[in-house]
């Protein structure tokens, strides 16, 4: 296998390069189609004003830097977070089906954020929603684990299906939110559940864009401990490491970073549980390669999935969680039959 | 490397506070490169004893010392640089390498994130290549066969460069072939080992002690030769024991048989 450090930096700056062409095309894409020079343009423009000479019109400039960039990195964040936390999660369960979504994080999360919007109030500004996100999505991940401990589940395979019981029961009573909120705010909600980047803005990029390099750079450092979760509980234990310990502290990272992702998002499924596979044939096991090359490949998968969410239907937007749902599901068919294989 | 002596003083286990002990208070001490087989029937106890060894779980009462140390005075990672375990659980569907496996066993000689040093290649490629696991470097673990799986587990112990080494049935689900060679593996280590074994004639040829374990309670600790006899074997197996000697080899060889009397009791 080809795992040397020459091809792993190609893969890592392909990886980069790949990035900076698919968000290009994210952002020309759209209603109103707006050339790559023009693109370009304006970027240069923003980041070094005077480098260019401003040769479009101020609704282009608007369109490129207010409305598509931002939401195009919001992808960018929101895949690289999900694939992340997925990979992590997998090695401390030990379970390659792992993922925010399957372990009921993400419906924690949904439950957080409705009762934000539609019950709360936004009763300490723009960061309420995230909090309360990250709050239902903590709170899930600790009663995924208790039921885990209760049912004296422990075991790998267990650990999902308790994450799955725990996703219905959770979505059941955000369901209920919804259903005892305000009926006029609803259609927003649900929309946002479903899953969309519609409302990236600057302002608000800062929470997820910050809150991804810390855990981010906290679990890359750990990635040495996540290779040996791998292997099971007792060796690791043999190796020196608090098990218990580390496990807890995984699944609270995991929470907070799918806490924030999910209340500037909605519900996005299945990229915590496809792109790691994926990386994974691509340069192996290692988290400490796995990691960065997830975290660029979700956010590469992200922007293409809202890029075809955006024209499928255009003028319309189909909500990107459908888009992920539908190659997560064929993913998962696909997984299924090379592991019986 | 350099082995240790093992010293187990009263230890016993009990899942909980109120509940019954699994393990009774067990004592035995093993000198610095001697190997112990731990053998019991299905339920005896042996898993528990081994937990207890590996610091996975702390005694209800009694001490296990390494090198006189205590290993519950030593901090984790200080008793996972002087013992090492090769269990039955193993990773196959995360995609690392058998080298990356062994690599592993250098966790507990890094502190946070100092990136691995030349040192640890070396002793990673020394105990590769005392296993002869060097053409299976960059194969993924989960493609090798289970006695390959085991030789790289074994690998991974060493390279924690432990005093004493502890093997959970190491020989299971491998073939003759395998077990042999995981057998004759464990004589050249001369570290101080503790392995449980299903086998008793495995267990006598190459242990330097037994120790016998039945219902949790210690049977018997002792050279294997002069331990084991029909009467004590029978009684912890509920079984008909005869000691024989090969014919060829002269060496000691147990055959079973189930006692007439009491028929199967299922």
């Amino acid at each position: 296998m080809a795992r040397r450090p020459a091809f792993l930096w190609a893969v890592g700056l392909i990886g980069v390069a790949v990035l900076m062409v698919s968000l290009s095309i994210a952002v020309s894409v759209g209603a109103v189609s707006i050339p790559l020079e023009t693109v370009w343009g304006i970027m240069m423009h923003k980041i070094a004003p005077g480098s260019v000479a401003a040769e479009w019109s101020v609704g282009r400039e608007a369109i490129v830097w207010d409305i598509r960039l931002p939401r195009a990195i919001l992808a960018c964040l929101v895949g690289a977070g999900l694939a992340t936390v997925g990979a992590s999660l997998q090695a401390v369960t030990r379970n390659p089906l792992a993922d925010p979504h399957l372990l009921g994080i993400s419906a924690g999360a949904a439950f957080g954020a409705i009762l934000a919007l539609l019950h709360t109030g936004l009763f300490i500004g723009l960061l309420t929603v995230p909090l309360l996100a990250f709050g239902g999505s903590l709170g899930a991940t600790l009663i995924v684990l208790a039921v885990s401990q209760f049912a004296s589940a422990t075991s790998a395979d267990r650990l999902v299906l308790a994450g799955v019981a725990v996703s219905f029961i959770v979505m059941s009573a955000a369901n209920v939110l919804i259903f005892l909120g305000d009926p006029r705010a609803t259609h927003t909600v649900v929309f946002w559940m479903l899953g969309g980047l519609g409302l990236a803005q600057w302002d608000q990029l800062a929470y997820p864009a910050v809150v991804l390099l810390c855990c981010g750079a906290y679990l890359w450092l750990k990635s040495g401990i996540l290779n040996v979760m791998t292997v099971g509980d007792e060796t690791a234990t043999t190796l020196g490491i608090p098990v218990a310990r580390f496990r807890l502290t995984v699944f609270v990272i995991g929470a907070l970073i799918t806490g924030v992702m999910v209340a500037f998002s909605g519900i996005i499924g299945f990229v915590g549980l496809m792109i790691p596979h994926i990386v994974r044939l691509l340069v192996g096991g290692d988290y400490r390669r796995l990691l960065p090359i997830c975290a660029l490949g979700g956010a590469v998968f992200l922007v293409w999935a809202d890029i075809i969410a955006r024209t499928i239907m255009a003028p319309d937007d189909m909500p990107i969680g459908i888009v992920t749902g539908l190659i997560g599901g064929v993913f998962f068919v696909w997984l299924l039959r090379r592991r019986l294989g | 490397m350099k082995a240790a002596e093992l010293e187990v003083a009263g230890v016993s286990w009990a899942p909980t506070k109120s509940a019954e002990s699994v393990l009774h208070p067990t004592s035995f001490r093993i000198a610095p490169g001697r190997v112990l087989g731990v053998v019991g029937p299905n339920g005896a106890g042996k898993s528990t004893l081994l937990r207890l060894l590996y610091r996975f779980q702390r005694p209800k009462t009694g001490h296990v010392r390494v090198g006189g140390q205590d290993i519950w005075a030593l901090s984790a990672r200080g008793a996972a640089r002087r013992i090492a375990a090769v269990l039955q659980e193993q990773a196959s569907a995360f995609g690392l390498t058998a080298r990356e496996i062994v690599r592993l066993g250098r966790t507990p000689h890094h502190s946070g994130f100092a990136a691995s040093g030349a040192g640890d290649d070396a002793v990673i490629d020394r105990v590769m290549g005392a296993l002869s696991l060097h053409p299976l470097a960059d194969r993924d673990f989960g493609t090798l066969s289970g006695g390959e799986r085991q030789r790289v587990m074994v690998a991974r112990a060493l390279a924690q460069e432990p005093q004493v080494l502890i093997l959970d049935e190491p020989t299971n689900h491998l073939d003759v072939r395998n077990q042999l060679e995981v057998v004759s593996l464990i004589q050249t280590l001369g570290l101080t080992i503790v392995v449980s074994l299903h086998d008793l004639n495995m267990a006598i040829g190459v242990c330097d002690d037994v120790l016998v374990l039945k219902d949790g309670h210690p049977q018997g600790f002792g050279p294997p030769q002069t331990l084991l006899s029909d009467g004590l074997v029978s009684d912890t197996f509920r079984v008909d024991a005869r000691r024989d000697h090969l014919a060829r080899s002269g060496a000691a060889h147990f055959s079973f048989s189930l006692p007439k009397k009491t028929g199967p009791t299922l």
